[in-house]
C-alpha cells in the first residue's frame, strides 16, 4: 500500500467535492422551478401549453444527457447569431453550459415526478377545499401542493442522487469536479483501482449523506404516519421496488 | 460555395454523412444489448443471492448498493483504464513491449453492463417477490421438482413482473451508452462528434444524433409494451 500517494490522491479528488454540489446545487434548484412550471403546463386545460410540456419531456428524456449538453457548449456556438448576442459570454463558458444543460434535464425528469404527486392527491381533499370556499390558488397552496410534496419527495430524492451522479459528466466539457479529476490522476499516474475506489468512496458518501437528508425530511413532514406499522406490500411499492 | 444543408449534411449523397450516422446507431444498440445481457447474467446471480439470504447476499448488497451510487462515467473510465493496464501487464509477462490498449467495445459493454446489472437486480428482486407464495405451494403440490418449478411457473411470473422495470433499466442503459464515447468506440455519439469536427457544423450533427437517440428509444419502448401485454395474456385486468 503507497499510502503517500492514497493521501494525496485524496486530497486532490477532494478539490473536486466543491464544484460537484455546486453543479448539482444550482441545476437542481433552476430544474426545480422548470418542472413545477412544466407540470402546470402539462396538468393545464390549455391544450397547446399541455403538448408542448409533454413534447419537451419526451425529447429530454429520451435523449443522452451527454448529447444534451454537447448540443448546449459545441452546437450553439454554430450560429453567428448565437455568437454575437449577449449570451455569447454565457454560452462559452463550460461551467454555465453544463448548468443549463443539467438543469433542462432534471426539469424534464422532475416535472413527472411532480405531475405524478398532484395526481395522486385525492378528489375529495379538493371538494372539500372548494367546498370551504378556498380559491383555486389557496386550494393549490394550502391543499394540493403540500400533499404532492410528500407524495413526490422519495423519488425526487433518487432523482438528487441521480443529479449528483450526472454532474461527473460536466468532466468531459472540461470541468474538474471529482471525476474531472481522477480522470486527470488516472491519466498521469495509470493507478486506476486507487483512484477510482477513493472517487467512488467520495460519491458514495455525498449519495449517502442526502438519502439521509430527504429521510429527516420526509419523517420530519410525515407526523402522522409516525407510530402506524407500515404494511409491508405498501412500503415496497411505495419504495418503488414493484414497479 | 454555398453551404451543403442539413438534410444534404445528414443525408446519403456525397457529402452526407447519413450511412456513417445509422452505422454508429447500430454500434449504440449493439452496445445497449450487450450490456444489457451481461447485466441480466449479473442482475439475476445477484438477485438469486439476496433471495438465498446468508454471507452472500451481503455481497450482492454490496455490489447493488455501490453501483448505484457512483458515475457511470467512472465505472467507465475503471473498465478502460483498469482493463488496459491489466492487458499490459499480462502481455509483458508474456514478453510483449509498452501500452496494450484494451478493446473499447468490450470495456464499454462490461461497464454499463455491471452498472445496469444493479439496478436489474433490483427490479428481479422486486418481481420475485410479487410472484404469490399460492403459486409455488400449488407446483409443489403438483409434485413439481425445483427446476421444473422454476422454469414452469417461477420464470414466467417473474419476467411477467419485472418488463416494466426491465424497460426503464433499458432506456437508461441505451442513453448511459452515449458515454462510451470517450472511450473512442465510434458509436452514434463518437460519429456526431467527428462528422461535427471535420464538417464545422456541431449543432446540425448533434441533433442528429439526439433525433437517432429519440427514434431508437421510442422504438424500444413500443416494444416493451408490446411484450408487456404478450407476457400478460391470460391475466385478467380489473
Amino acid at each position: 500500500m503507497d499510502f503517500p500517494f492514497l493521501a494525496d490522491t485524496f486530497l486532490r479528488l477532494c478539490g473536486g467535492i466543491p464544484l460537484t454540489l455546486l453543479l448539482a446545487l444550482i441545476s437542481c434548484a433552476i430544474g426545480a422551478a422548470l418542472a413545477l412550471c412544466l407540470a402546470a403546463m402539462r396538468l393545464s386545460k390549455i391544450g397547446p401549453l399541455a403538448a408542448l410540456a409533454h413534447a419537451y419531456v419526451f425529447v429530454y428524456r429520451g435523449t443522452p444527457l451527454l448529447v444534451q449538453i454537447f448540443l448546449v457548449y459545441y452546437g450553439f456556438g454554430q450560429f453567428p447569431l448565437v455568437r454575437h448576442s449577449f449570451l455569447w459570454p454565457i454560452l462559452r463558458e463550460p461551467f454555465w453550459c453544463a448548468i443549463i444543460a443539467l438543469s433542462m434535464n432534471t426539469g424534464a425528469y422532475a416535472s413527472e415526478i411532480i405531475r405524478g404527486g398532484i395526481l395522486s392527491v385525492p378528489h375529495g381533499q379538493i371538494e372539500a377545499a372548494r367546498a370551504c370556499g378556498m380559491s383555486r390558488l389557496t386550494q393549490f397552496r394550502r391543499i394540493v401542493m403540500p400533499l404532492a410534496i410528500r407524495q413526490a419527495l422519495p423519488a425526487y430524492g433518487t432523482e438528487i442522487i441521480l443529479m449528483v451522479k450526472a454532474t461527473s459528466l460536466a468532466s468531459i466539457i472540461t470541468l474538474m469536479e471529482i471525476t474531472g479529476v481522477a480522470a486527470e490522476i488516472i491519466s498521469e499516474t495509470y493507478r486506476v483501482i486507487e483512484v477510482f475506489v477513493i472517487a467512488g468512496a467520495l460519491y458514495l458518501a455525498i449519495n449517502f449523506i442526502l438519502t439521509r437528508i430527504v429521510q429527516i425530511i420526509e419523517h420530519w413532514l410525515t407526523p402522522y404516519e409516525r407510530g402506524r406499522p407500515a404494511l409491508p406490500l405498501a412500503a415496497s411499492v411505495d419504495a418503488g421496488e414493484i414497479a | 460555395m454555398n453551404n451543403p444543408g442539413f438534410f444534404q449534411l445528414v443525408g446519403f449523397g456525397q457529402q452526407g454523412w447519413g450511412p456513417a450516422l445509422l452505422l454508429g446507431a447500430v454500434v449504440t444498440v449493439a452496445l445497449a444489448v450487450s450490456g444489457f445481457a451481461i447485466g441480466a447474467s449479473l442482475g439475476s446471480l445477484a438477485a438469486w443471492a439476496k433471495i438465498a439470504g446468508g454471507r452472500l447476499s451481503r455481497a450482492a448488497d454490496v455490489y447493488t448498493t455501490v453501483l448505484r451510487g457512483i458515475p457511470d462515467l467512472l465505472v467507465i473510465y475503471l473498465f478502460y483504464f483498469g482493463g488496459s493496464r491489466g492487458i499490459s501487464a499480462i502481455g509483458h509477462l508474456l514478453g510483449a513491449e509498452g501500452f496494450i490498449g484494451f478493446p473499447g467495445f468490450l470495456a464499454g459493454a462490461l461497464a454499463i453492463g455491471m452498472v445496469s446489472g444493479a439496478q436489474q437486480a433490483e427490479v428481479f428482486r422486486g418481481a420475485y417477490s410479487a410472484v404469490s407464495r399460492g403459486e409455488i405451494e400449488a407446483a409443489i403440490a403438483v409434485g413439481m421438482d425445483r427446476w421444473t418449478r422454476f422454469r414452469r411457473i417461477v420464470a414466467p411470473l417473474v419476467i411477467r413482473y419485472a418488463l416494466p422495470g426491465l424497460g426503464n433499466v433499458w432506456q437508461v442503459l441505451l442513453k448511459e451508452s452515449a458515454l462510451i464515447s470517450v472511450t473512442g468506440v465510434v458509436e452514434l455519439l463518437r460519429q456526431s462528434q467527428i462528422a461535427a469536427g471535420s464538417t464545422r457544423q456541431p449543432f446540425t450533427f448533434y441533433f442528429a444524433a439526439a433525433v437517432l437517440y429519440l427514434v431508437i428509444t421510442t422504438v424500444s419502448s413500443l416494444s416493451f409494451f408490446k411484450a408487456e401485454s404478450r407476457f400478460s395474456r391470460g391475466l385478467r385486468r380489473s
